[in-house]
């Protein structure tokens, strides 16, 4: 282990800690699915836009209440005593977007929740991690659980990339949102077993 | 002065860290892991209230999100309050499990198995 200083005398040594995004449009359920796998109530942390660049960002418009902080909803999943696997919630707010970069940066990968109501809000999510080749699976969250379209119509919908997997869910059920989850990990676990860095992957399952 | 709330609530935090609002390491990251040292080394400058709230709530292992939640501050004043203290040697810090496009086959396995425990 790398604990150099192993004066571990009830210590107990930090355990390694790996993320998940959840991103998508505003409004489409991502702290929802975090709460729902979370171990723990979602946590919010909120960060002045004044820190990471409040000039680039165009306010005009914008209450200036809603301006001044970005929420960042997580959760927690004890994988074991060594392992913890965090879920970051996204800011849904196009605006809000140089916050990406930093959660990006080390993230196993990301799941991108659509609304099929209104796909286009998801679009931007989609094109970032194509974009930075970070692997992502599309949930496609019905709301009441209802989904009018397959997962074939939304693939050509949001004209995704071929490979991609598409799954239908419901961000109020923890099994449903598991699921999705477990599709990402299979796609990474594909993808490092051929030993090739592919983005994405036909996954085994799709 | 309209909108004091709103100025008051940006600017306090800063307060906690002398006014700067950069950390002097940019290695912290949101799930980067940290503990108090135990015992706590002697003699430096005493900790401020605000630093000694850190240390109480990382006895054991919390990550830089976290504790950002429990102190109701933003993650860039925790990150500087949390050079402060690494500084002075009472904090350690872990970084993340690195991830690269091909994460390992064993760690991807625990994930796995961990949520279908779920």
């Amino acid at each position: 282990m790398t604990g150099s200083d192993s004066a571990a005398r009830g210590a107990a040594a930090a355990p390694d800690a790996v993320k998940i995004l959840i991103a998508g449009g505003f409004g489409v359920g991502k702290t929802t699915m975090v709460g729902s796998v979370s171990e723990i109530a979602p946590l919010r942390t909120e960060e002045p836009l004044t820190m990471a660049g409040l000039g680039v960002d165009d306010l005009d418009g914008i209450e200036r209440k809603q301006a001044t902080t970005v929420a960042l909803d997580f959760g927690r999943i004890t994988i074991g005593d060594d392992l913890v696997l965090y879920l970051f919630g996204t800011p849904g707010q196009q605006r809000f977007w140089f916050m990406w970069n930093d959660l990006a940066i080390g993230a196993l990968g990301a799941v991108v929740l659509v609304d099929v109501r209104r796909p286009e809000s998801s679009f931007a999510a989609i094109d970032f991690f194509e974009r930075r080749g970070i692997p992502f699976v599309i949930g496609v969250n019905g709301f009441h659980g209802e989904h009018p379209y397959s997962p074939e119509e939304i693939r050509d919908a949001l004209a995704l990339p071929e490979g991609t997997q598409v799954l239908l869910c419901d961000a109020r059920e923890r099994g449903s949102c598991r699921e999705v989850l477990v599709a990402l990990i299979d796609q990474l676990i594909a993808t490092s077993a051929r030993g090739d860095g592919a983005a994405v992957g036909p996954a085994a399952a799709s | 002065m309209s909108g004091g709330d709103t100025a008051g609530r940006l600017v306090r935090p800063f307060t906690l860290t002398g006014g700067r609002t950069k950390p002097d390491r940019t290695d912290f990251t949101l799930i980067t892991s940290v503990t108090a040292v135990d015992p706590q080394p002697d003699g430096g400058p005493r900790p401020q209230p605000e630093h000694l709230r850190i240390l109480r709530l990382c006895e054991r292992p919390v990550v830089v999100a976290e504790l950002a939640t429990l102190l109701d501050l933003p993650v860039s004043v925790i990150t500087i309050m949390l050079c402060d203290l690494l500084r002075v040697g009472r904090i350690t810090v872990r970084p993340p499990r690195p991830v690269s496009r091909t994460p390992d086959l064993e760690l991807l396995q625990k994930v796995r198995d961990g949520l279908d425990r779920l």
